[in-house]
């Protein structure tokens, strides 16, 4: 039996709107879906989730109509299946690991955990069991799936637990990386923050820790027995040549968060927003396809601009397609090496190079060369840098019993995310540099239960 | 939300707001700034830190009605409130970090163009606490438009005023009127300059013709101000600086001013709803 496709907008339509994409199963689809899997014993797809959900058992509830039993295996798991189903790649984990996965027909685990995931939030229902209140604090900082993921844990642990968010709102890249076309904002991260809410936890906006208070702070004189530092790998990377500070040159994280968090697209709000007739997005991972996509439904003519081909793209399999369906066009095999100003200080188009792709011979993996000679000039109004990002510095600056490794992130005790620092766990992209959602939130829950058994030290 | 506390008009189109934010003066220290929204469509607006009541829990913001954003903040009341107030953000002034031993060797010189008084006045306020010198110049296009002259001759330092028209204080610039100083020997070791981009860069201009020390503070576009975005990029010494984190305070020599000047106006034609055609004032 062939995998149930998923309903999708209609490309030539959706790009002139923000819309959610992909529509998801109905119950009858997800039936269906749920059908062809062949509940494996010692379960390869299992294997490859990072978190290791028990997917034949929950899959195996959706076959019976047992969506609530489904859920309550998944959130034994997974606190945010609604989200995970959505931007897991799961090509390359779970699905990757499916017996079925040749000829592209893994079970569609991904689009199932949505289900799910919808299901709960739709029906409200209550999923984790709650232990009573123990009287103590925790702070968590940064509202992203880290923090979130914590927060939501050490709740339903019976914590009292404050999440401090620099911005002003809550969600981290989920708010203000992931656009409303893949992950929509009201639906769904603000359902779930609205039930992180709900579990007692307290958010409290506009608080930047190491600014407006310092983790000893916190600790000292506000009276938390233990602090989650969940702060992700916000600092966008810059290539360093030429012309990159001209006008119109922007990161991927300034663009997507002048449309998602601001909504600079739409004309009431202030926020001002410019974007060309033709944008160059240089990258090829997911922040890039979401960039190229905004660009898109903005109105312009989007290249992106990868130096390696279409198969070594960091992006998700499922992406990189909508983006191509979205007319999107990929010069592969390029990487800039100027940017162009006209006499303004505005970009008017950059000098590009051509590379290809050789063996390596230390570590046998294929490397971009850039080809001599090669270089061309091609007209771009504007340009948008998604080549990665590195963690923010603001906390470990201003807290110098928190150490860091070479690469700026916070090093921890891997088992339990414990920093150098008494009472201090960390997690997510600020541990591990820029990674996925779901292994921001199992480092969150990791921690969690690191801090449960910290807290009660020598009461049991 | 943050309440506004005192509203006052302190000179035609700039206005300050006293608000409560708890947190974020008890943090504050001179050369930081916050960010603030209005309401749900608005945008995140950077402003100084302009004085601070760790006791009373208050924030004190001098504001220039530009474009939407201010224009739509001049029209809040006493005892409205600010949606969003997030600080304090960039790094303190460098002074902080001298004690008073260090500071006593110093002799400084503020430099002040239109609005940029305001953040001038939280550090001289520092310096004069601890009975530092300090001698200000401040910058307008006319009489009416010098703000907290009496506030800051209150902390007991040489202020002089400059005006285009003369209506106040010397005739002309404010960079005309620092030459006048050196050459009549004031020995100054640091100048700090805070105004108009283009006020800052004549301003760096003239002191390092006299190799003196400048530190400016950076007003670039900014979005979330913490990092995470690159708006407020600037090129210093050659290298790419984001004003929000590394900054705002920079050495003024090192600053390119012309790409910074350049990015500021990036969405200019964007801001159709502004009134103002431009906030630049012509006091250098
Ligand atoms: C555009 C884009 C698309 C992506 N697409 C995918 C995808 O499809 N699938 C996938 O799995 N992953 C994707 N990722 C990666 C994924 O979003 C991240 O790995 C994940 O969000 C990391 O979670 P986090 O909680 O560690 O950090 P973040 O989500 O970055 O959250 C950190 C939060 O901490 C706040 N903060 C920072 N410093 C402070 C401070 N000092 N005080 C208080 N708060 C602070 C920040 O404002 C932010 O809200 C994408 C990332 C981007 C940028
Ligand atoms: C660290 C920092 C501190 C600041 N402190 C103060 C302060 O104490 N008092 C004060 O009045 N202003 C200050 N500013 C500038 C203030 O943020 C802008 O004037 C404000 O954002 C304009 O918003 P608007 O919507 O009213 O005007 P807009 O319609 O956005 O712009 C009107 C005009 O102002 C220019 N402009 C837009 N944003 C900025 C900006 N960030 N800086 C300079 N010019 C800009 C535009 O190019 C346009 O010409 C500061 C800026 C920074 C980055
Ligand atoms: S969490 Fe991600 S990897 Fe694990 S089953 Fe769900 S979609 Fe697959
Ligand atoms: S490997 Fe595929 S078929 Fe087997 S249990 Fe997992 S999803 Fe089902
Ligand atoms: S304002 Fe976004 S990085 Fe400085």
């Amino acid at each position: 039996m062939q995998r149930v496709p998923v309903r999708e907008l209609n490309a030539m339509e959706r790009i002139k709107n923000f819309d959610e994409v992909c529509l998801g199963y109905s119950v009858e689809e997800a039936i269906k879906e749920a059908s062809r899997c062949l509940n494996c014993k010692n379960a390869n797809c299992v294997k490859r989730c990072p978190v290791g959900i028990d997917i034949p058992k929950f899959i195996d509830n959706i076959k019976k109509g047992e969506f609530k039993e489904a859920a309550d295996v998944i959130f034994r798991y997974n606190n945010l299946p609604a989200i995970c189903g959505r931007v897991c790649p799961q090509e390359i984990q779970c699905e990757g690991g499916c017996v079925l996965k040749n000829k592209g027909q893994a079970v569609a685990i991904g689009k199932l955990e949505r289900f799910i995931g919808d299901y709960v939030l739709e029906n409200n229902l209550d999923v984790v069991e709650r232990r009573p209140t123990n009287g103590k604090k925790v702070a968590v900082v940064g509202s992203g799936p880290a923090g979130l993921s914590c927060a939501s844990t050490l709740a339903n642990l019976g914590y009292q637990v404050t999440v401090f968010e620099a911005l002003h709102e809550a969600g981290g890249v989920l708010v203000y990386g992931i656009p409303e076309f893949r992950l929509p904002k009201d639906k769904i991260v603000k359902r779930e923050i609205e039930n992180l809410i709900k579990l007692g936890v307290q958010i409290k906006t506009n608080v930047i820790v190491g600014r407006t208070v310092t983790i000893n702070q916190l600790m000292d004189e506000m009276g938390y027995d233990a602090i989650f530092i969940g702060t992700g790998a916000g600092l966008p990377k810059f290539m360093g040549i030429k012309g990159e500070n001209a006008n119109g040159v922007f990161s991927a994280n300034e663009f997507l968060t002048r449309v998602n968090l601001m909504r600079a697209f739409i004309d009431e709000y202030d926020t001002p927003l410019k974007i060309g007739k033709k944008v160059a997005v240089v990258g090829g991972g997911n922040v890039a396809m979401d960039a190229a996509r905004t660009a898109v439904r903005l109105g312009a003519e989007v290249h992106i601009i990868y130096r390696r081909t279409e198969e070594e793209m960091p992006a998700r399999l499922e992406e990189v397609h909508h983006a191509k369906e979205e007319g999107i066009i990929f010069d592969v095999l390029t990487n800039p090496v100027e940017i162009l100003k006209d006499d303004k200080g505005w970009v008017k188009g950059m000098v590009l190079r051509k590379m290809e792709l050789r063996d390596a011979v230390e570590t046998g993996r294929r490397t971009p060369v850039e080809i001599e000679g090669s270089d061309y000039i091609e007209e771009f109004d504007t340009v948008i840098m998604a080549i990665g990002t590195v963690p923010n510095p603001i906390i470990t600056y201003t807290t110098s019993e928190i150490k860091i490794n070479n690469r700026k992130c916070i090093i921890v005790e891997e088992e339990t995310g414990k920093t150098t620092m008494e009472g201090v766990y960390a997690g997510g992209d600020a541990v591990t540099g820029a990674a996925t959602v779901i292994l921001a939130m199992e480092a969150g829950k990791k921690a969690a239960y690191a801090i449960d058994k910290y807290c009660h030290i020598g009461e049991r | 939300m943050y309440k506004i506390l005192k509203k006052k008009t302190l000179a035609e189109n700039i206005i300050m707001f006293e608000v409560k934010a708890p947190m974020v003066a008890k943090s504050a220290k001179p050369g930081q700034f916050v960010i603030v929204r209005i309401d749900e469509k608005g945008e995140r607006v950077p402003l100084t830190i302009c004085d601070f009541d760790k006791q009373l829990g208050t924030v004190t913001i001098v504001f220039q009605v530009v474009g939407a954003s201010t224009i739509k903040m001049s029209k809040l009341n006493e005892g409205e409130f600010l949606l969003d107030f997030a600080g304090p953000l960039g790094n303190p002034s460098e002074f902080v970090n001298l004690n008073n031993e260090e500071l006593r060797q110093k002799r400084f010189l503020f430099v002040a163009g239109g609005v940029g008084t305001a953040p001038v006045y939280p550090q001289v306020k520092y310096l004069r606490e601890k009975g530092i010198d300090c001698d200000v110049v401040i910058g307008a296009r006319n009489k009416e438009l010098v703000i907290l002259k009496d506030e800051i001759e209150k902390l007991g330092c040489r202020v002089y005023i400059c005006t285009d028209d003369g209506s106040l204080g010397f005739k002309g610039r404010v960079t005309d009127f620092m030459k006048k100083l050196f050459d009549e020997s004031n020995r100054y070791d640091d100048v700090v300059a805070i105004g108009p981009m283009i006020m800052m860069k004549f301003v760096c201009l003239l002191t390092k013709e006299y190799s003196i020390k400048t530190t400016v503070s950076l007003n670039s576009i900014m979005v979330d101000g913490t990092g995470m975005c690159g708006a407020c990029r600037v090129t210093v010494g050659g290298q790419t600086k984001f004003t929000c984190t590394d900054g705002p305070e920079f050495d003024g020599h090192l600053v390119d001013f012309d790409e910074a000047i350049n990015r500021q106006n990036m969405f200019k034609d964007e801001e159709v709803r502004r009134l103002h055609h431009s906030r630049e004032c012509s006091c250098f």
